[in-house]
């Protein structure tokens, strides 16, 4: 595909483009995402400590109020928790687990929904009964309800709440990519792709998928926010990650005794961290939902 | 209409044993039954006691079979930590927890339902940009940092409500509620809050779209034809229509709210069941995790049975339609 293409009314993905471009606020969000997300993977070179390494951490320097600064001239500019570590530091491990937890369960719902949504719309029937019993069944209940019973019965642990993620997310997909999957298995293109022999994982994957992508682009933005705003609440009943993967509801958690005695700085920052992340996330995918779904009007 | 009850009805029973199945799997198939259900510090012939009386040694099938009959008699074991059955200590706690959320649902609604009108009769207006963004904002803020910033705002800065526990209950009718004392009102409101925002936000986009579809609709030009009032349109024939999807996810959202009431509980030390939850995971009291699951499920269920009920009462093409 090529660039002028991404701008065309035409092309979904040039749609929504011209989408987010046209939305101040879109635009502003999709920069904040970008660099979020670029913070998370350089991470390591951006903070001014390492803050999991106990060598550098130093006990006096514990729980110093923003714009404090060290022994060695070290200036805490969100100031230090209860352990001694820099905020700024810590909150960018913690972004990096976030990000990485809500990102690689999202792509793994992602996966898994799409395969078992494409295959019950194509060859529907009982296939496709067995499928979307078992999605509305997962789809009746609380997404937080679900990754509580699991939790409560398997205990914390990086993978095992990977795992509760993925459970509670791949239903939506599914759902998603079957109507849309639906509507496009009838067009005379499949037919078409049918009539020259090309086997079915071809129709599948080379002619009904990629036109069953964007609104799938838009519930994976959505489904991570809430991702990481699952993990992040997991995390900080203490039933979700270990503290030796300290995400930010990890970090918040820390802070929570400490709120209130006045030690602000250890749970707000991470919060709002958390906040304008999940917030930003939500405000593109909310925009893309409304480029998609024209009957609702431009806004 | 009885034949979609019944229907209905055996589809809840079925999901009920799938739960129970579930659960039944994750404590004696994948763990260790006797770690889970045998307090740590036993003896070891008090291990080969409750092992013998739990029938651990017995196959799998026979198993879930005495599990099941326990269940059907309320018996859903011992918890560790109180010594008394679990089924007891969940429905000593269950009232506060669903006075929480009732009252959590409630605010949500008459926060909701307006600032939904209000934005989806005046689409694409500054008013209804402000309000959008802000539900967005609504359910992006994690809810547990949500509660935390309204103790630090409110308790810590501020000192106007109290920050943890349930306050006094007071008497009404033989009803025992918080709702009834000032002092009760006044430990309510911030886990309310708390509790209801994130369907603040959800209330608000349903009114919304709702308002947006129906207005173009025929009836409405009807009856501004007919001179009818703009109010009288609006809040009598509009908000009938916007009613009925309301009414379904509000029932739905009834069972997340329970679910999320465990957040809310921790935060404001609210001494309801999710709290119960929590405290017994960190106790490691097994018997009343598997019945807190057990019975949340159970009420879930329950209540999505009663709401698919009361909506095909309300729109008949839903049991007409599942029946062809």
């Amino acid at each position: 595909m090529s660039i002028t293409a991404l701008f065309r009314d035409d092309v979904m993905l040039g749609r929504l483009i011209v989408g987010i471009s046209r939305s101040p606020k879109a635009i502003l969000a999709s920069v904040v995402c970008v660099v979020l997300l670029l913070a998370a993977i350089v991470g390591p070179y951006l903070t001014p400590q390492n803050p999991f390494d106990l060598a550098v951490l130093d006990i006096l320097d514990s729980k110093l109020p923003p714009g404090s600064e060290s022994m060695d001239g070290l200036v805490y500019w969100l100031g230090t928790d209860g352990q001694g570590r820099d905020m700024f530091s810590a909150m960018i491990y913690g972004l990096r687990t976030s990000l990485g937890v809500g990102v690689f369960s999202g792509m793994v719902a992602l996966l898994v929904g799409t395969v078992l949504g494409l295959i019950a719309a194509y060859f529907g029937g009982r296939i496709d009964a067995l499928i979307m019993r078992i999605v509305d069944l997962m789809l009746g209940f609380p997404t937080i309800l679900v990754a509580l019973m699991l939790l409560a019965l398997l205990g914390q642990g990086l993978w095992k709440v990977i795992f509760a993620l993925v459970l509670v997310q791949w239903a939506t997909f599914a759902r998603a990519v079957r109507s849309a999957a639906l509507v496009e298995k009838n067009k005379d293109y499949i037919e078409a792709a049918r009539t020259l022999g090309i086997s079915t994982p071809r129709i599948l994957i080379g002619h009904l998928l990629p036109n069953c992508l964007p609104p799938l682009i838009v519930i994976g933005m959505l489904q991570v926010a809430n991702a990481i705003s699952a993990e992040a609440t997991l995390s900080f009943l203490g039933i979700g990650l270990p503290i030796t993967e300290p995400s930010l509801g990890l970090l918040i958690a820390n802070g929570y005794q400490l709120l209130m005695s006045g030690e602000y700085w250890i749970s707000v920052y991470p919060g709002v961290l958390l906040l304008v992340l999940v917030f930003s996330i939500n405000i593109v995918g909310d925009r893309l939902r409304e480029v998609l779904n024209p009957r609702l009007g431009e806004r | 209409m009885t034949v979609f009850v019944i229907r209905r009805f055996l589809q809840s029973i079925a999901v009920l044993a799938v739960t129970a199945i579930i659960v039944f799997i994750g404590v004696y198939a994948i763990g260790d039954p006797a770690e889970m259900l045998i307090a740590p510090d036993a003896s070891a012939a008090e291990r080969a006691q409750v092992v013998a009386s739990l029938g651990l040694d017995k196959p799998l099938w026979e198993q879930f079979g005495t599990f099941i009959w326990n269940a059907l008699h309320g018996d859903l074991g011992r918890s560790f930590v109180f010594n008394r059955p679990s089924i007891t200590l969940i429905l000593e706690r269950l009232p506060a927890t669903l006075e929480l959320t009732l009252f959590g649902l409630c605010l949500a609604l008459i926060i909701g339902i307006p600032l939904g009108l209000i934005s989806g009769l005046n689409p694409n207006t500054a008013t209804d940009e402000v309000i959008m963004t802000g539900s967005i904002l609504g359910f992006s803020l994690p809810s547990f940092w949500q509660g935390m910033m309204l103790i630090m705002i409110f308790s810590v800065w501020l000192g106007w409500l109290p920050s943890t526990g349930r306050g006094q209950v007071g008497e009404l009718l033989g009803i025992h509620s918080s709702l009834f004392t000032l002092d009760g009102l006044k430990h309510l409101i911030l886990p309310a809050i708390n509790l209801s925002l994130f369907k603040v936000s959800l209330v608000i986009r349903l009114t919304r779209t709702g308002v947006r579809e129906t207005m173009p609709l025929d009836f409405v030009k009807f009856a501004r034809a007919k001179g009818l009032s703009e109010n009288r349109i609006v809040f009598v024939h509009v908000f009938k229509n916007i009613l009925i999807p309301l009414i379904t996810v509000i029932g739905l959202e009834l069972g997340s709210m329970l679910a999320f009431a465990v957040v809310t509980e921790t935060i404001f030390a609210w001494p309801g069941i999710g709290k119960l939850l929590i405290d017994s995971i960190m106790r490691l009291d097994r018997p009343v995790v598997v019945a807190y699951l057990l019975v949340i499920v159970s009420l879930f269920i329950f209540i999505n049975f009663v709401v698919d009920v009361l909506y095909s009462l309300v729109d008949p093409r839903v049991r007409i339609g599942e029946a062809s």
